[in-house]
């Protein structure tokens, strides 16, 4: 009937593992990629690391493989360090965390959880991730342009960033098809959700991963046209000389521009944390969503208040777009408007905070498993909570006069984002590991992974905060050494650095655990090796082209553990009642 | 059903009497007027922002875009006219309203290319005010879209068409989801016209 | 393939776009009539935008068959127009409501 059947015949190599329509492999596309990413933006900032604790110092060992343009005899520039922090923020963000969050754990698990054979549009989906791998060789090849790559921040903040160097123009550019890859994919999980869920899986039937994947989805619908637009306007600022982020009367290394003027740089400031803002939370509830799915398993307990989570995840979604000017509170914006968004920020740490504490209340009474997946999962908790609290302060306009631009922001968005959002993600490779691979990665490893990055993470991002209090703005190329009021905590920053090459570190015992595990890894003994409720774990493992051998039928809610009376403490969401 | 097809391509779901493609298509047409909806808001912000803007039709050709209104007025009618036609069985109206919605919108674009050249030479260009810049960011986004929708139906116009005599239905809702695309096309035009050239 | 009841249906549906399409040509006529009058600019804005409203509306409806459409549809739609006006309106206001003393100049 129609051209989209998954037959199980022989595909060729290309088919299979290259221009796959198959959600799984794209899955594991956007995670291989997505982690390479990663680690390529964490080495970024490892090298920033070193100016930062050692300002003006020749990097040791690599300095030299960098070229004269960038650090000559081994001394990094001012440019070349700017490069590396706007592009560290882009390629964490849109390269690394995203696609791993939303591109590799949404397309592999939200089929298989809610019962269906593939996504809705499998070509959309493959068209998808090579747009996202379009985007990210750009970002890439942007480093070897004239002047180097982007270097106006991840903000990329006009009017610097339209008289920037080409490589603002390539980020513009790798920026327009990562939004493609993104607004395909969200069509496709929206649909997928809405239409493909099978027989008996109704809206509040569906795991709490699904639905944070339904609100992400929407978020990434209509939060990034605006920034594709923002995108086109500074593309014809930079390549047609129009003036859409440009005032009259500006004026550089003493000429005056021959502009037409007239724009306005706060339009791109708008443009942009409409999109900027809601993206956090596309980083923070799939992780959510993973942290609920593997404390439900490991406590053995149903959520607690379940359907208020996800009443929360949903006014989260909805709030996450009224709230993106309180990144502005120091452009002239007035009291009245001020107050406004002020109001919905805190309002929007409501339904965080219900989350976040009916997590914590399940964990009440159980008898946990603390294997390496909870050990993430449970880590998250504190950490993503350390992250919200910090933010607080921020949202409010008085404080934020204090705290804005500083040290302190950097360290409140990466405790979100690091130590909360990463670490879900490795608790979900920890867990669904078994089921992509049939073997299960290895416990002594995994917990070698997690303490030391635990600590490492901890002793990154609390002096951070220490520094923020104390003044030391952000983007700074030597770290404060020139400001007589950073004198007083500069010293943390050795510790930082120290810390984040600890982090490194502490990472390579996952690597090794990721490929010894996917030969030698031990066996998973059956299909559902940890014992959960949700429909993933009754396919085949790993599952086949169409994932279900048989037609599968849900019967019950997704964490139905320790039902009183049932038989074993975990009843699969496929068990017919008797 | 077999367990191993997508399920829903061709006929509707029960339970939001929908099939697919037409949910994808909507989803994206939403998005499509967050982009158009942030570049009017840009607009607005640069005009309400500006100490003189100019008025459109002291610049613009208003009886050309009148022109141009009235052909893509028209090829939406004969897009949702297709659709109709294989709706009554009617393969052969079906390629003539598709062909002329093809037509309708070559010539939108050539009348375009037309306005275009002539403030070209009255050297107008997108760098000479945050008017021209408006205007040729906003008409040339329009006309990507326009060109998009182009491709689009001239492949169900040409070698798209053969499903017709294996699965109609299927054809029949691509046509539909590519009017609902065309359709769009045409409204944010309805729009773009008196804001760039009336007002 | 087709009974007899779709086909009077879509027949009828043909005849409301032609009808659609002779109003949308009337109202393109109206609308760049009124531009010539010369009307202040806040009444000329007001009424090209309500006479584009009224297009867009038929064409969304007819055209679009808004008019009889899924609700899942229309919530989609509605979420987009509030995200829509609030950018719009949001955005607008931070431009109006500026700290005492202070403009935005462009």
């Amino acid at each position: 009937m129609s051209d989209t059947n998954h037959s199980s015949h022989k595909q060729s190599f290309w088919r299979t593992y290259i221009f796959s329509t198959d959600h799984k492999m794209i899955g594991l596309q956007y995670g291989f990629t997505s982690l390479i990413f990663l680690f390529f933006g964490f080495c970024l900032v490892m090298l920033m690391r070193w100016q930062l604790a050692f300002p003006g110092q020749p990097v040791p060992f690599i300095g030299k493989f960098f070229g004269e343009a960038n650090m000559p005899g081994g001394v990094m520039l001012p440019e070349f360090y700017n490069q590396l922090g706007a592009m560290h923020g882009t390629i964490m963000v849109f390269l690394g965390v995203v696609p791993l969050a939303v591109g590799a754990f949404g397309n592999y698990i939200v089929p298989l959880q809610i019962g269906a054979p593939d996504m809705a549009f499998p070509k959309l989906n493959m068209a998808s991730y090579w747009a996202y791998f379009l985007g990210g060789v750009t970002m890439l090849v942007s480093f070897f342009a004239p002047g180097g790559a982007a270097n106006s921040g991840w903000t990329s903040y006009p009017p610097l960033s339209n008289i920037a160097t080409m490589g603002q123009t390539m980020w513009l550019f790798g920026m327009v098809l990562l939004i493609t890859s993104s607004l395909l994919g969200a069509v496709n999980f929206i649909v997928t959700i809405i239409q493909l869920r099978t027989k008996g899986m109704t809206f509040m039937r569906m795991p709490f991963f699904v639905w944070a994947q339904l609100v992400t989805a929407f978020i990434l619908l209509l939060a990034f046209p605006p920034l594709e637009a923002a995108g086109v306007l500074q593309l014809m600022d930079r390549l047609a000389g129009t003036s859409f982020f440009m005032p009259s009367g500006l004026v550089i290394s003493g000429q005056p521009l021959t502009i037409s003027g007239g724009g306005s740089p706060l339009l791109w400031q708008h443009l942009f944390w409409f999109l900027a803002h809601p993206e956090v939370y596309v980083l923070i509830l799939p992780a959510m969503g993973i942290v609920a799915e593997v404390i439900a398993n490991n406590t053995r307990k149903p959520l607690w208040g379940l359907r208020m989570m996800i009443a929360s995840i949903l006014i989260l979604g909805f709030l996450s777009f009224i709230v993106w000017a309180h990144h502005m509170y120091l452009t002239g914006m007035g009291t009245v408007i001020s107050a406004f968004f002020q109001t919905t920020t805190m309002m929007i740490s409501i339904p965080s905070v219900i989350i976040l504490s009916s997590l914590f209340i399940t964990l009440w009474g159980g008898s946990i498993r603390f294997n390496a997946p909870m050990l993430f999962a449970l880590a998250f908790l504190p950490m993503f909570g350390i992250g919200g609290l910090t933010g607080l302060p921020l949202g409010l306009a008085i404080a934020d006069i204090h705290l804005h631009d500083t040290y302190y922001v950097i360290g409140h968005f990466h405790y979100v984002v690091a130590p909360g959002t990463i670490f879900a993600l490795f608790a979900g490779v920890y867990y669904w590991f078994p089921k992509v691979t049939g073997r299960k990665l290895n416990e002594a490893l995994g917990r070698l992974h997690f303490w030391p990055s635990l600590i490492a993470m901890n002793f990154i991002f609390m002096p951070m905060m220490i520094q923020g209090l104390a003044g030391v703005s952000r983007r700074l190329y030597d770290g404060g050494a020139s400001y007589a009021h950073a004198q007083g905590v500069l010293h943390l920053n050795v510790v930082m650095s120290v810390a984040a090459w600890a982090l490194a570190i502490a990472q390579i015992p996952f690597i090794i655990n990721l490929f010894w595990s996917i030969k030698s890894g031990e066996r998973v003994k059956s299909d559902n090796p940890w014992e959960a409720t949700t429909l993933e774990w009754s396919t085949p493992t790993p599952p086949p082209h169409g994932n279900f051998s048989t037609p599968v039928e849900v019967y019950r809610g997704p964490y139905e553990y320790s039902v009183p009376g049932a038989q074993k403490d975990f009843t699969p969401q496929d068990q017919p009642k008797v | 059903m077999m367990p191993d097809t997508i399920p829903y391509t061709t006929h509707e779901r029960p339970d939001t009497g929908l099939y697919n493609a037409k949910i994808g298509i909507w989803l994206f047409l939403a998005s499509e007027v967050m982009l158009f909806g942030a570049l009017f808001s840009s607009y607005v912000l640069l005009r309400v922002g500006s100490t003189n803007w100019p008025l459109g039709h002291t610049i613009l050709n208003v009886p050309i875009a009148t022109f141009n209104t009235m052909v893509l007025i028209s090829s939406s009618v004969t897009m949702v006219m297709a659709w109709a036609s294989l709706k009554l069985n009617n393969f052969k109206k079906y390629r003539l309203y598709l062909g002329l919605t093809v037509l309708c919108g070559l010539i939108f674009l050539v009348v375009k290319g037309f306005e275009y050249n002539a403030k070209f030479e009255h050297h107008l260009f997108p760098s000479t005010s945050t008017f021209m810049a408006v205007y040729f960011t906003l008409t040339g986004l329009h006309g990507l879209h326009v060109i998009g929708g182009i491709i689009v139906n001239a492949y169900f116009l040409g070698p798209g068409s053969k499903m017709w005599f294996k699965e109609p239905e299927r054809l029949t809702n691509r046509i539909e989801v590519s009017g609902l695309y065309w359709h769009f096309v045409d409204l944010v035009w309805i729009f773009l016209f008196p804001v760039l050239y009336l007002l | 393939m087709m009974s007899e009841h779709h086909i009077d249906e879509v027949k009828k549906s043909v005849r409301i776009y032609i009808t659609v399409f002779v109003a949308l040509a009337a109202l393109t006529v109206v609308t760049v009539a009124v531009s010539y009058f010369h009307l202040s600019l806040v009444a000329g804005i007001a009424v090209a935008l309500f006479i584009a409203t009224i297009k867009g509306s038929l064409v969304a409806c007819y055209f679009m068959h808004l008019i009889s459409e899924k609700k899942l549809i229309y919530a989609v739609l509605a979420l987009t127009v509030v995200f829509f006006f609030s950018l719009l309106l949001l955005t607008l206001s931070g431009h109006h409501n500026t700290i005492t003393g202070t403009q935005i100049v462009s």
